[in-house]
């Protein structure tokens, strides 16, 4: 339910970006979800295509990638990545000395866009071309 | 031409801004702001309510209470004569910056001393929203099962203390107190874990002295 605003936050700072570099249209949002914020990527996909109608996001790619959190042993040393429901052992040597960090971000990473109107697009010289 | 942009600037920038300013308000009103949350009826009310009778007489208190639709919680509140405003959320499973911010002005800050937010009960969703408030406090109950932690690890990451009330069930309930105290220490090495029972009193004294202690905490930070 919480994942309307939390989209609602990931379509304001994409529209910001996209603005900022006078972007005609958003084609591929990367969107980093921690595993352990307990966000439904369909949840998110659901309310971004509503939310983008008539926003120059409208039709973008939501490319949800999931960080996982860390677990660390401090029995044997060992490093291992956690998704809820956690496991109270060491998946490697079942010690129960272990501490679970990390997995608690969301955030976007890059959005792709198109930088110019078609038709200008052509007309001035694009540095880099 | 097709382009890629990195972003910086966090998606809930907009919650945070407003949370900085909760917290500014607080801190000239001298007081401690103390968001509860936890699942629906793990007791939040009642702790609020246990709570306040057992601080020291010379500690005002007030309450937000957050709710989806009801003011049930509220008036149970008020009818303790405590400074109580109610947010309707009006279906968000969350409080949000915003909303403490606009209850702020019908409470009279500057006579509070402790200030208890009650969040609308829900174990994932108000982990994500700060408040402003100085402490996040879970609250989870023996009914709900010692697994808990394991399952909702987003909401005990962000916990600056936990309660775990209802202990009078334990016994009954076969609650597996060392599994659930387990999963806290995983997520949560540092902080302090309250057994308590709102219903007998059971270790509701040494919850109200470690939450007076913060109070007195910050009082000092203010005099420096």
């Amino acid at each position: 339910m919480h994942e309307l605003a939390i989209t609602q936050g990931i379509l304001s700072v994409v529209l910001e970006a996209a603005e900022a570099a006078r972007a005609r249209r958003v084609l591929a949002i990367d969107l980093i979800v921690g595993a352990l914020t307990g966000y439904v990527d369909d949840s998110i996909r659901f309310y971004f295509d509503l939310l983008s109608q008539g926003t120059p996001a409208e039709g973008a790619i939501l490319r949800i990638r999931r960080e996982p959190g860390q677990g660390h042993c401090q029995t044997c040393g060992a490093t291992f990545r956690v998704e809820p429901p956690l496991c109270p052992t060491c998946p490697f040597c079942d010690s129960p000395q272990i501490q679970i960090t990390g997995g608690a971000r969301c955030f976007v990473e890059r959005i792709e866009v198109d930088d110019e109107d078609e038709h200008t697009g052509s007309e001035g010289d694009p540095p880099g071309e | 031409m097709r382009m890629s942009i990195p972003v910086v600037k966090a998606i809930l920038q907009a919650n945070e801004a407003v949370a900085s300013e909760n917290r500014a308000a607080f801190d000239a009103a001298d007081l401690l702001a103390v968001n509860l949350m936890s699942s629906p009826g793990a007791g939040k009310t009642s702790l609020i309510l246990a709570t306040i009778e057992r601080l020291p007489a010379s500690l005002r208190a007030g309450v937000i209470e957050g709710d989806i639709a009801s003011t049930l919680d509220a008036e149970r509140i008020a009818a303790h004569g405590i400074p109580v405003v109610q947010i309707n959320t009006g279906g968000a499973c969350h409080l949000d910056a915003p909303m403490i911010r606009s209850a702020l002005p019908h409470l009279p800050l500057e006579t509070l001393d402790v200030l208890f937010i009650e969040n609308v009960g829900n174990l994932v969703c108000p982990a994500e929203f700060d408040l402003g408030a100085h402490l996040n406090i879970v609250i989870a109950s023996v009914p709900e099962g010692h697994d808990k932690p394991y399952k909702y690890p987003g909401m005990f990451q962000k916990a600056d203390g936990i309660v775990l009330n209802k202990a009078d069930l334990m016994d009954v309930l076969e609650f597996d107190l060392e599994a659930f105290q387990h999963g806290v220490e995983i997520l949560r090495p540092d902080v302090p874990l309250f057994i308590v029972s709102c219903r007998t009193g059971h270790g509701l004294e040494a919850w109200t002295e470690w939450l007076f202690e913060q109070h007195r905490l910050r009082r000092k930070r203010y005099e420096r």
